[in-house]
């Protein structure tokens, strides 16, 4: 008996017994349909946070005061904050660094007419909006003049220019911060909120000089914001500045950091990292409801094979090998498994992309899962329909035909 | 096919039940044979046996000087296929599905084309009278249809012998006698040896040698001249 005969043979036995059929598959589709689900979810939710990240700014490395082994928890240890003469010295001495800013922030009241609002504040230097690849879509950024002057003048984030100038100009608007009167000079694109949840783009800067004089009342700043000249030399640039830095900080040989450089891609490591266990996680559970699956097929096989042995007679009574039959029961369970298989993945697929829609993460195609899932849902009606079909096999002639 | 001192024994120990027991018979090809005897007299089991659907649990039952039980499970299922034709009391279609396909069957085990099998399954229901009714289900059709149905699934793959075991067991006598002029057509016009159980008088006269079975063993062996 040719291969053909037997798929058509096992699809008019599954079509004899939709229902039966439909409801044996269900199991397959569920288990399929997590997986895929599972899988293309993690995957979105990792490009999320991934496009969220290169989104502050490639090339980006931050300091900031504290050994790296005593940051868990946020707070400097004690450690002293960065001076301006520091930056002078990563200038000179750190070759690979391309831009380089002092970051000192605070949340603050910010007042414009009748409107105020609670806003985070941050005084850098020009390059801070280049190291983070930030732009200025209304009015210019700030410039080396500004930091000069200790000009009172700012750029916005989107947010705050909807809150404190609602239907009109903010360009060249003034507000005031903590009794300092600042002029708008730009507005800057909108960033969105970040993998964590923050409204970026509710954010104030102003000159570093400016801020330090006129708010902050000190120029000691406890973040480094710096640039790497192109991506193969971040490495270079972190070692210079650490190197720079244990000097400036007067670190003995074989004592340990009290500062540490962060790379955004450590963050985006761990991130991946945690989504990857996740997803593993959630892997393990939908592979165990595809377990599940096949043993229901296995079940509704047996009691096919018991249902049908006068069948199985009949077959064997007008010359069915019983490699015939064997094969029948097999290519049955898995066309059953297949069919699951497929309709799981169109399930998983869709619910995927509704669910990402929901949760704002990218829908993305899991391309090496869907054949794998198909893998799986095929090996599970081999696996799953072997025994039933063995028994079927084994029916001697007479005793099935006979069978009531 | 010929029959040597055929035992067959169903259980084991105190239980054991003696379906046949030392059996000698020789059947010849184109005769038309009818066992006859008491229910548990063996005479399906005989039948089982000669068709292969069963093998003797001792003596030797040999097809064309061949013994039987020297083949394995895939030559015995080619025999069935190609050389036996089976036609049972409840007419054994498979239920919820087409007469045309129930007759081809045998085809499918043959290794014949759909094509053919189609063209053939036709044919084979015409021959029954059954023409124009190829894709009714079992359970639309008359107990007598049915087991015309059965009697074509029987002749489609041309078999030298054909196995009816109370082939009239469920029909009424009218029905019953056409069915026993189609398996008698078979054994004159084409030559088919048929060998049937039955233990109704008037299927057996139609027969030209009857066989009665007692406990196991042959008790009578006449043939009918015609």
């Amino acid at each position: 008996m040719n291969a053909r005969a037997t798929i058509s043979l096992a699809l008019s036995a599954l079509l004899r017994n939709r229902m039966r059929s439909a409801l044996t598959m269900l199991g397959v589709v569920i288990g399929v349909a997590a997986v895929l689900m599972m899988e293309s979810l993690g995957q979105g939710a990792t490009a999320y946070i991934g496009a969220t990240i290169s989104g502050m700014g490639s090339n980006m490395l931050m300091v900031v005061p504290g050994a790296p082994s005593q940051r868990m928890g946020g707070g400097s240890g004690g450690a002293a904050l960065f001076s301006l003469h520091d930056l002078d010295a990563i200038r000179r001495g750190a070759r690979d660094v391309a831009l380089l800013s002092p970051a000192s922030q605070r949340p603050l009241r910010t007042v414009v007419g009748g409107l105020n609002r609670s806003t985070v504040v941050t005084g850098v230097w020009p390059d801070y909006l280049d190291i983070r690849a930030w732009s200025v879509v209304k009015g210019r950024a700030l410039t080396d003049d500004d930091e000069r002057q200790a000009a009172q003048v700012c750029v916005i984030g989107h947010t705050v220019e909807e809150a404190l100038f609602p239907g009109r100009a903010a360009l060249n608007g003034e507000l005031r911060i903590h009794d300092v009167t600042c002029r708008v000079v730009g507005v800057l694109e909108t960033k969105g909120a970040s993998a964590f949840g923050m409204d970026q783009d509710d954010v104030i800067f102003m000159p570093f000089s400016t801020w330090s004089r006129r708010i902050a009342g000190t120029d000691r700043f406890g973040l480094v914001m710096a640039a790497a000249r192109s991506q193969d030399r971040i490495d270079d640039a972190r070692a210079q500045m650490t190197s720079v830095l244990r000097q400036r900080r007067r670190i003995l040989e074989g004592d340990e950091d009290d500062f540490a450089v962060r790379d955004p891609r450590e963050v985006q490591a761990v991130l991946d990292q945690v989504t990857g266990i996740l997803t593993t996680f959630l892997l393990g559970v939908a592979g165990i409801s595809l377990l599940v699956g096949g043993i229901g097929i296995m079940n509704i096989m047996l009691v096919s094979v018991t249902e049908r042995t006068r069948e199985i007679g009949v077959r064997l009574a007008v010359g069915a090998r019983s490699s015939d039959i064997l094969s029948q029961f097999i290519v049955e369970a898995v066309v059953l498994s297949a069919v699951g298989g497929l309709i799981g993945i169109g399930v998983g697929l869709g619910a995927a992309f509704g669910l990402a829609r929901l949760i704002n993460v990218p829908f993305i195609v899991p391309t090496a899962a869907v054949p794998i899932a198909f893998g799986v849902s095929l090996l599970v009606g081999v696996v799953f329909g072997v025994f039933p079909a063995r028994k079927a096999a084994r029916l001697n002639p007479l005793a099935a035909l006979r069978f009531e | 096919m010929r029959f040597a001192n055929v035992s067959r024994l169903y259980g084991e120990g105190e239980a054991t039940v003696r379906a046949l027991d030392g059996v000698d018979l020789t059947i010849e090809r184109g005769d038309f044979v009818a066992i006859t005897g008491a229910s548990g007299s063996g005479k399906s089991t005989a039948v089982s046996i000669l068709g292969c659907l069963d093998l003797p649990t001792a003596g030797q039952y040999f097809i064309e000087g061949h013994p039987v039980q020297s083949l394995s499970g895939d030559v015995l299922a080619a025999l069935r296929n190609a050389k036996f034709g089976f036609i049972f009391q409840s007419y054994n279609l498979l239920a919820r599905t087409s007469a045309l396909d129930n007759v081809s069957l045998p085809l499918i085990y043959a290794g014949v084309g759909a094509l053919e099998r189609e063209a053939r399954g036709y044919a084979a229901l015409a021959a029954v009278g059954l023409a124009g009714r190829e894709d009714a289900r079992p359970n639309q059709l008359s107990g007598g249809q049915q087991q015309r149905v059965a009697v074509a699934r029987a002749l489609i793959n041309a078999p030298e012998v054909i196995l009816a075991d109370e082939p009239t067991g469920n029909l009424d006598s009218k029905t019953g006698e056409e069915i026993m002029q189609l398996i008698s057509s078979l054994n004159e016009a084409r030559g088919i040896t048929v060998i049937m159980v039955t233990h109704d008088p008037k299927s057996a006269a139609w027969a030209r040698r009857r066989v009665v079975f007692s406990d196991g063993k042959i008790a009578s062996d006449t043939r009918v001249s015609a």
